[in-house]
């Protein structure tokens, strides 16, 4: 092993890791916020990397009609409890008008000539409002739930959607291109364009949600409700309206993250889920509540994956996953009170 | 136990049927399905069988002591791939091809590995809290399986095969009608053995940990023993499924074992009921059943092959958790009006040994000027009390003046930022809550805190936990029936004594808030200590009830022991009590006899601001 294959591996562990730091965070953010453990980050992820291969190859991207059955069912649901017009009104736009509209425009469009911008637009217009629709339907109506009961409801969304998911992409896998081919040389390193592309993604959506958190009112109100639910409840924020608006943001950043991924590693229905948990065990290494921590373990989490997979590739997601048993351990040697859970 | 049933059974109502009549007639069936139904079916219920014995271990893990697990599955595959390498491998060393030699040996080795690793993992991930537990569960249940499909020694992805019968006394079973029998007695067993556990000293201990156990802690339960029980309990199950598993099928492949079946485990205790250990049998039936149906038609109707059931699956299991939290047991025991068991109790069983109680007037507690800062605000400042046997103290003060705070520290919930707290002579500063029960303190909590399914004579005989010894496996076998009897008889005495013996078999949940509060007394007096820690008895009892309590807390202290007790009704506590001390800002402030203290100058500016 000399010099270059160690920058290699490091290169590879550094881009999966900023992946996986952007999943951590919105790990962390949906427990904060609503305390769903949100297993199914990474269907969003493989939706938005599949969709993206649909739209490259010029077919008509089946998530579409997943969105609007969902829009259908989560209209269901808003109907059932609709408190007023306005509210239903509102909900009809969202959940049926929108899905049906963004159905007609993508089947008016001739998808194959579209530029790289616009596809990855596309596919967040599809994917992303997903995500409060999800919140609404499973989530909401328990969102008092104790945190397991919300865990177990999180990992059967997880199946269903997995199983959703075969349906509509089959079993075959798909790689998108890179955003940029361009290669840069630095001393005898190759740095790969979609690289730093993958990097400066990953650093603009930190600052941007840092930014969001700090200084907008919905960020403040999202924040508020992670501290105190009842406190921010009181100050008239909508614990639902903050729900919702945590699952778009994740959703957001499951699909930046699947378009991200797919050009690096062929991605299938069900490849969400091993990635999204990569970013699991870096957000428990930041106890799912610190960011920076999340951060830091995400790295470290892509960096152990891409040496272990040189050394030892049949073992690497053995490793992987096993290093959580020392983090917990860390953890559980910190934490020694008697604790009431609910 | 079977909650729901017993808020519907009038006891003894003519209607009802007999319990061991129900259970004979699902044994009756139970025996006759491999003689009268076809081939196919054996074989769907041998697969129920072994998933009822994984989720049975879930019901106990998840559903009585709320913790989850959806790594199962690997520990399904430990049991199943120890049995597989040692019978299939060739040129072991001399000691393991002995163990190879037979199944049974096979059993015994896998179940011992099986709780070597969950001991391993139990104690790295079981005192984390909540969620950590079920992520950590994932973890390893992909480590796992990834381990299995990678060993060379294993088979890889190909598995491995060949794997012989199990024989039993020179009879091989090679059928799956000859296997339902091996298959089902394994599932009896543990229910058996299972339900028989919860109806014990530990597995009270084992229902407190689902929201109680603060105070199981402070009754003297060991908390996370009981956890680690239960985890190795669950664990072992499991690897008895695989070890069937394996020669049921004679051959094994990584795929039975991934996460998704583990999830599928979860799902099935849910459906069921994950409180109920039949609701396991009732999950398992249902979801096997419905795979197997799904995984016929669903094919046909999306035109592709695939998991697609897991679709339903997810969907189903959200429908179940948002609607029925309960699972299907309940739905199901309604339909059968079985009559509920009401627990004896046996007057003539042996009293339990009590220890003998210090003599009068020697003090029992006693607090040196203990501090506790949080932050920059200093909740207890140099408090400094004594209690002593064969006295009431009261420990009064405005709201927020720290009273809490301090009962805390006196009772090993918190530690004290410095001071000390002598329990006889002994300091028990920053000793656990459950060392400090076990020393002979007892107390009650101001926010109740009681199991509220469980019946009030069975919360009662929590405080008995430390007076017994039986461990599991007596329980499990009913072994430990004599100290049971002694256990509950203590109960039921301790029950009466504060005048609860009308309520003795009802639902805790179901009495009246000041009722709660004397059942803790109850079961405080239940641990036979010689000191009291009383926190606001009286709060919520009506004048005859508070009447009736004074009573008996000037009994007991005529018996000589100490109580402590804060509490706000002033004519309570002043008529009761021996001497107040009284606390604001988390200071003291004054001392005294009832009397002095309703004239004391400082008290009287801090109740009424100023006169």
């Amino acid at each position: 092993m000399d010099a270059e294959i160690i920058a290699m591996l490091g290169q590879d562990g550094v881009t999966n890791g900023a992946i996986y730091a952007l999943l951590a965070l919105a790990l962390v953010l949906v427990f904060a916020v609503t305390r769903v453990i949100f297993i199914p980050q990474g269907e969003f992820l493989a939706w938005g990397a599949l969709t993206m291969a649909a739209l490259e190859s010029g077919h008509f991207p089946a998530t579409v009609w997943l969105l609007v059955g969902c829009g259908v069912l989560t209209l269901a649901v808003d109907g059932f409890s609709a408190t007023g017009r306005r509210s239903i009104g509102r909900s009809l736009l969202w959940n049926l008008a929108y899905p049906l509209a963004l159905a007609g425009l993508l089947w008016g469009l001739s998808l194959a000539e579209l530029p790289t911008a616009a596809r990855v637009l596309i596919a967040l217009a599809i994917v992303v409002p997903m995500g409060p629709m999800l919140y609404r339907v499973a989530f909401q109506p328990v969102a008092e739930a104790p945190v397991l009961v919300l865990l177990i409801i999180s990992v059967a969304v997880h199946l269903a959607m997995v199983g959703l998911g075969l349906l509509i992409f089959g079993p075959e896998g798909s790689r998108t291109q890179p955003f940029s081919e361009a290669q840069f040389e630095l001393g005898s390193l190759m740095i790969g364009g979609h690289t730093l592309v993958v990097l400066a993604a990953s650093v603009v959506l930190i600052v941007a949600l840092y930014l969001f958190f700090d200084r907008t009112l919905y960020g403040k109100a999202l924040r508020a409700t992670a501290i105190n639910r009842n406190g921010a409840r009181l100050m008239g924020i909508s614990p639902a309206l903050a729900g919702r608006l945590t699952f778009f943001l994740a959703a957001v950043i499951g699909v930046l993250s699947g378009l991200l991924v797919a050009p690096i590693t062929t991605i299938y229905y069900d490849s969400g889920f091993l990635i999204g948990l990569k970013g699991f065990v870096a957000a428990i290494i930041g106890g799912l509540a610190s960011y920076p921590l999340a951060a830091g373990g995400a790295i470290l989490v892509g960096l152990l994956e891409s040496f272990s997979s040189f050394w030892a590739s049949a073992f690497k997601d053995v490793i992987v996953f096993t290093l959580i048993i020392p983090v917990l351990m860390w953890r559980s040697l910190t934490s020694h009170h008697v604790e009431e859970e609910e | 136990m079977n909650a729901n049933t017993q808020t519907r059974a009038a006891p003894g109502a003519p209607s009802r049927l007999s319990p061991k009549l129900v259970l004979g007639v699902f044994l009756v069936l139970l025996a006759a399905a491999p003689l009268v139904l076809p081939e196919f079916y054996v074989t769907l219920l041998n697969y129920v069988g072994l998933s009822a014995l994984v989720a049975l271990g879930l019901v106990l893990l998840t559903g009585v002591g709320g913790l989850t697990s959806f790594g199962q599955a690997a520990f399904v595959g430990l049991g199943g791939y120890t049995t597989a390498w040692l019978t299939t491998a060739q040129d072991l060393p001399g000691w393991l091809a002995f163990i190879g030699s037979s199944p049974w040996f096979t059993l015994v080795a896998g179940l011992v590995i099986t709780a070597t690793v969950a001991v391993i993992l139990g104690s790295v991930t079981l005192k984390l809290s909540g969620h950590f537990l079920p992520l950590g569960t994932m973890a390893w249940g992909i480590s796992l399986y990834f381990l299995f499909g990678n060993m060379e020694f294993l088979g890889g992805h190909g598995g491995l095969s060949g794997i012989p019968p199990v024989s039993l006394f020179g009879y091989e079973l090679v059928n799956n009608g000859q296997f339902y029998y091996l298959v089902w007695c394994f599932v009896l067993a543990a229910l058996f053995t299972t339900r028989n556990l919860l109806d014990s000293r530990e597995g009270r201990a084992i229902r407190a940990l689902k929201g109680g156990m603060v105070m199981a802690e402070s009754m003297g339960v060991d908390t996370s023993r009981a956890r680690m029980v239960i985890f190795v309990i669950a664990a072992l199950h499991a690897c008895a499924a695989g070890w069937l598993y394996a020669h049921l099928q004679r051959f094994v492949n990584p795929t039975p074992f991934g996460l998704h079946i583990g999830i599928e485990y979860l799902f099935m205790a849910v459906v069921g009921g994950a409180g109920q250990v039949w609701g396991a049998l009732v999950g398992a039936g249902v979801i096997t059943v419905l795979k197997q149906w799904l995984q016929d038609i669903l094919p046909k109707v999306f035109g592709s092959a695939g998991n697609f059931e897991v679709i339903i699956f997810g969907v189903m299991m959200v429908i179940v958790l948002q609607r029925a939290r309960d699972g299907l047991w309940p739905l199901i025991a309604g339909l059968v009006p079985v009559r509920e068991a009401q627990k004896t109790i046996d007057p003539a069983a042996t009293p339990l040994v009590k220890k003998p109680q210090p003599p009068m007037g020697e003090t029992i507690l006693e607090a040196k000027d203990v501090t506790r800062k949080f932050g920059g605000l200093v909740a207890n400042n140099n408090m400094s009390l004594s209690v002593k046997a064969g006295e009431i103290l009261a420990l009064i003060g405005p709201n927020g003046a720290g009273k809490s705070t301090m009962f805390n520290q006196l009772s090993g919930v918190d530690t004290p930022t410095s001071g000390d707290v002598l329990f006889r002579g002994k300091s028990v500063a920053g000793h656990s809550s459950r060392e400090i029960a076990g020393l002979g303190m007892s107390r009650t909590f101001q926010h109740v805190r009681l199991l509220p399914k469980m019946t009030v004579l069975e919360n009662v005989a929590i405080g008995a936990h430390r007076r017994g010894s039986k461990g599991v496996l007596p329980a499990a076998w009913r072994l430990d029936r004599d100290e049971e009897a002694r256990l509950l008889r203590e109960a039921a005495v301790q029950v009466e004594r504060v005048g609860l013996k009308d309520f003795m078999f009802a639902e805790a949940g179901s009495l009246a808030l000041g009722q709660q509060r004397i059942l803790e007394i109850a079961r405080a007096l239940c641990s036979d200590p010689c000191l009291l820690l009383l926190d606001e008895p009286a709060a919520g009892l009506r004048l005859k009830e508070k009447q009736a309590l004074a009573e008996l807390l000037r009994r007991l202290k005529s018996e000589g022991m100490a109580v402590l007790i804060v509490e706000h009704d002033m004519d309570f506590v002043m008529s009761l009590v021996d001497r107040v001390v009284v606390m604001e800002f988390g200071e003291k402030i004054a001392e005294g006899l009832p009397a002095e203290i309703q004239s004391n100058p400082a008290v009287l500016e801090a109740y009424l601001g100023g006169v």
